[in-house]
């Protein structure tokens, strides 16, 4: 189904229910994999809720994204454990290993870093979850060496 | 005969997964006929992915850390062959971890199966209740029991039940916060993946006491399995008619639905939450009125944390009596703690509020890692503090924990050792809440900045004359300007950690010195007599910072030094030391 279809079902299924904007919002970065601009127009002219404000609750909130991201999102657990545990020195190696700061996607288009509040896995200390169209992945107890074995593994199987 | 695997987030992130998977194609190669099963959170997070086998007389075993090949090997040997094999069996100084334990919240994770409503029960406390109780009589039990909310404030459930009660509208919502904001706590996902119908159980019961026509869970996007198995959970139940129309024959609808969270600490603040649920930005407002009287909608609404509803079903069956009878003074029952950091068993510990720190981190925890010092133990999270190791008799009550400046909050433990820079850890918590600060509040939005700057200076080596003192106006001055939790809150880690440990916060500013060497600006690497001259490090350094002659002694140039530390990894003789 093309990308608008569906999100015109799901505009016909909550455009009208009260208090369904965050709702509306989370299926549209579903079927996106971000929130783009020329969508929110879409949904307000559906739900007839004005366009900033849309833009005000989609840039509340951390879970949404206003610009594309790559096929692979890493997302850097910033947990207070994980910080304990030397969090800061995996995220630096991340970094460099893949050349962008938190938050960019490479050239490539295959990894987005994003780094998010805690993931709950916090006896596993350093956490990292890797998101992408097979699901979620979780890797803890990380070391330096270890994201970058992950991250070539990512690496070889794109390639 | 029964093969079990625990599989919780952190237990696939061990890679449970592929340990069911190897279960599985032994036991297929095998020829053997057995299921392998699936449980939640077992609470001994440390010793993941774990798999309990049990013999046809119900005999245990429990292996712990099974990867492929001890799976293959099980199947073979035990399953197989019936012959246990002891030696990946868990040890009995590790079955000491939840036999210490007093488990209510936590007293089906990680046993039952929370995919099989069969194995949860059939919801006797809420049949109890809707078929032979009045609400009052119900509030009543809850009041008797003493259960205080276990999200942060400690506030009484039953006072809040009463007051939703005492409204006379048709129309109330009751809500479970689900919004496990706090970094470094992750009992309520424990909770909602390994035992998803005590909650709903909870939830039925509160709703049946303040006459709501509907409950509505607020769950964190960031908990994906969570939301999965809830959504089973209330098919289950909807399936058995515990959820929907006329329950348990008593004439009263009630549903459960889940609103997934965007991702806001803030929202964990009940006007904020209920913000949210409106689909508007999770800002606070002003309060009274309290939700009690206008929430969601204007309506009275009733919000709870996962811990809390999943204790009531426990007290329904048990009695308040039971309940009130663990405990100290006004903090009654148990409460469950998330063990992390520098902690040698790290996992999810319940035990009777009012017992010493030290039994927890120590008997239970197993002390700290590498045996090192103990420096610290950060609890509440963000809106809490750091209890130093001098006051580790410390009882975990409401009450207790409160006078040391830090807050039981929703149960977060972080270890801390003498490698952990406290001014740093102020930094951390203060760059989490002006993050998370929904601006609307001045001292809370721009307050929170400057006080970030300031220590993100001292932490950079660059700290000045009376920094410290800024600090601590700027602190008093954004709890008194904040309209909720958050900004009320948010100046905790660093008063606490002024408290304690104001010579470290002395010894960055004055000494330019970070005592732990965590603070990387304000460390310095330097190279000893034991240097062979292998000339490695030169060959790490990414600045080429360090020069010297093959077979003699290197030297780093400290003008180009980053502070990376690829030397001193590097180094196989030992001949970098960190100052």
């Amino acid at each position: 189904m093309d990308k608008m279809e569906a999100l015109d079902k799901v505009l016909e299924e909550y455009g009208k229910v009260p208090g369904s904007l965050i709702t509306i919002l989370q299926k549209t970065q579903d079927i996106f994999g971000y929130i783009p601009k020329d969508v929110i127009n879409h949904i307000s002219q559906a739900t007839k809720v004005k366009p900033a404000k849309i833009y005000g609750v989609a840039t509340f909130y951390s879970q949404f994204r206003l610009e594309p991201i790559g096929k692979y999102l890493i997302m850097m657990c910033q947990g207070t454990a994980c910080h304990v545990n030397g969090s800061d020195e995996i995220a630096r190696e991340v970094s460099e290993y893949l050349g962008i700061e938190d938050g960019q996607t490479t050239e490539d288009g295959i990894f987005t870093i994003n780094n998010v509040a805690c993931l709950g896995c916090c006896s596993l200390a350093p956490v990292m979850m890797v998101r992408s169209a097979e699901g979620d992945e979780t890797f803890g107890n990380l070391t330096k060496e270890k994201v970058v074995e992950i991250l070539e593994e990512i690496r070889s199987r794109e390639a | 005969m029964k093969v079990i695997v625990g599989q919780g987030s952190c237990g696939i992130a061990t890679g449970a997964k592929k340990t069911v998977a190897a279960l599985e194609k032994a036991i297929y190669e095998n020829r053997l006929n057995i299921k392998v099963g699936t449980t939640g959170c077992i609470g001994t997070c440390y010793l993941e992915p774990i798999v309990d086998v049990y013999d046809d007389d119900g005999k245990l075993t429990r292996y712990v850390k099974v990867d492929e090949e001890k799976a293959a090997k099980i199947v073979e040997e035990h399953i197989k062959g019936g012959k246990p094999i002891e030696e990946f069996a868990i040890s009995s100084e590790d079955e000491q971890f939840l036999e210490k334990q007093t488990r209510i919240v936590l007293r089906n994770c990680g046993k039952i199966d929370p995919e099989n409503i069969e194995e949860y029960g059939q919801y006797e406390a809420a049949r109890k209740v809707l078929t032979s109780m009045r609400r009052e009589q119900v509030i009543e039990v809850i009041k008797e029991s003493g259960l205080r909310g276990r999200g942060g404030a400690g506030f009484p459930t039953w006072f809040k039940w009463n007051a939703a009660l005492e409204q006379p509208s048709k129309e109330k919502y009751i809500v479970c916060n689900a919004d496990e904001g706090d970094p470094g706590a992750f009992m309520d996902r424990s909770v909602l993946e390994g035992d998803p119908h005590s909650v709903l159980e909870g939830m039925i019961i509160g709703g049946f006491a303040i006459g709501a026509c509907e409950g509505i869970i607020y769950c964190r996007a960031e908990y994906p399995l969570a939301i999965k198995r809830l959504e089973i959970a209330m098919a289950q139940a909807r399936e058995k008619g515990y959820l929907g129309k006329n329950l348990f024959g008593s004439g009263w609808d009630f549903d459960i639905r889940i609103k997934a969270g965007a991702g806001a600490f803030v929202c964990g603040e009940e006007t904020a939450l209920i913000a949210s649920l409106e689909g508007e930005r999770g800002m606070p407002r002003l309060k009274p009125p309290f939700p009690a009287a206008k929430g969601y909608w204007q309506k009275p609404t009733n919000i709870n944390n996962v811990e809390t509803f999943a204790n009531v079903p426990w007290i329904m069956v048990n009695g308040g009596k039971a309940f009130a009878q663990m405990g100290l003074g006004p903090s009654k029952g148990t409460k469950v703690f998330a063990l992390a950091g520098k902690i040698k068993k790290g996992g999810l510990v319940e035990v009777p509020m009012g017992l010493p720190l030290e039994n927890v981190i120590f008997d239970i925890g197993g002390g700290i890692k590498n045996d090192a010092q103990f420096k610290a133990v950060q609890m509440g999270g963000p809106s809490g503090g750091c209890v130093p190791g001098e006051l580790i008799d410390t009882k975990v009550t409401y009450e207790d924990i409160n006078k040391t400046g830090a807050i039981v909050g929703s149960g977060g433990m972080i270890v801390m050792d003498e490698t952990t820079c406290m001014v740093d850890m102020a930094r951390y918590f203060l760059e989490f809440t002006r993050k998370e600060s929904c601006g609307k509040c001045v001292y809370c939005r721009i307050g929170t900045m400057r006080m970030l700057e300031i220590l993100e200076r001292i932490t950079a080596g660059e700290g000045q004359d009376g920094d410290i003192e800024k600090l601590e106006e700027l602190a008093y001055k954004v709890k008194e300007g904040s309209l909720c939790g958050l900004g009320q809150t948010a100046p905790n880690p660093v008063l606490t950690t002024l408290k304690y440990f104001r010579n470290e916060y002395e010894d960055h500013i004055y000494r330019k010195k970070c005592t732990a060497h965590s603070c990387q600006a304000l460390v310095k690497y330097e190279i000893t007599d034991k240097c062979v001259g292998c000339s490695l490090c030169s060959k790490k350094c990414p600045v080429n910072a360090i020069s010297g002659k093959v077979k003699e002694q290197f030297t780093i140039d400290q003008n180009l030094c980053i502070k990376c530390g690829k030397c001193m990894l590097g180094c196989k003789f030992d001949a970098i030391t960190k100052e």
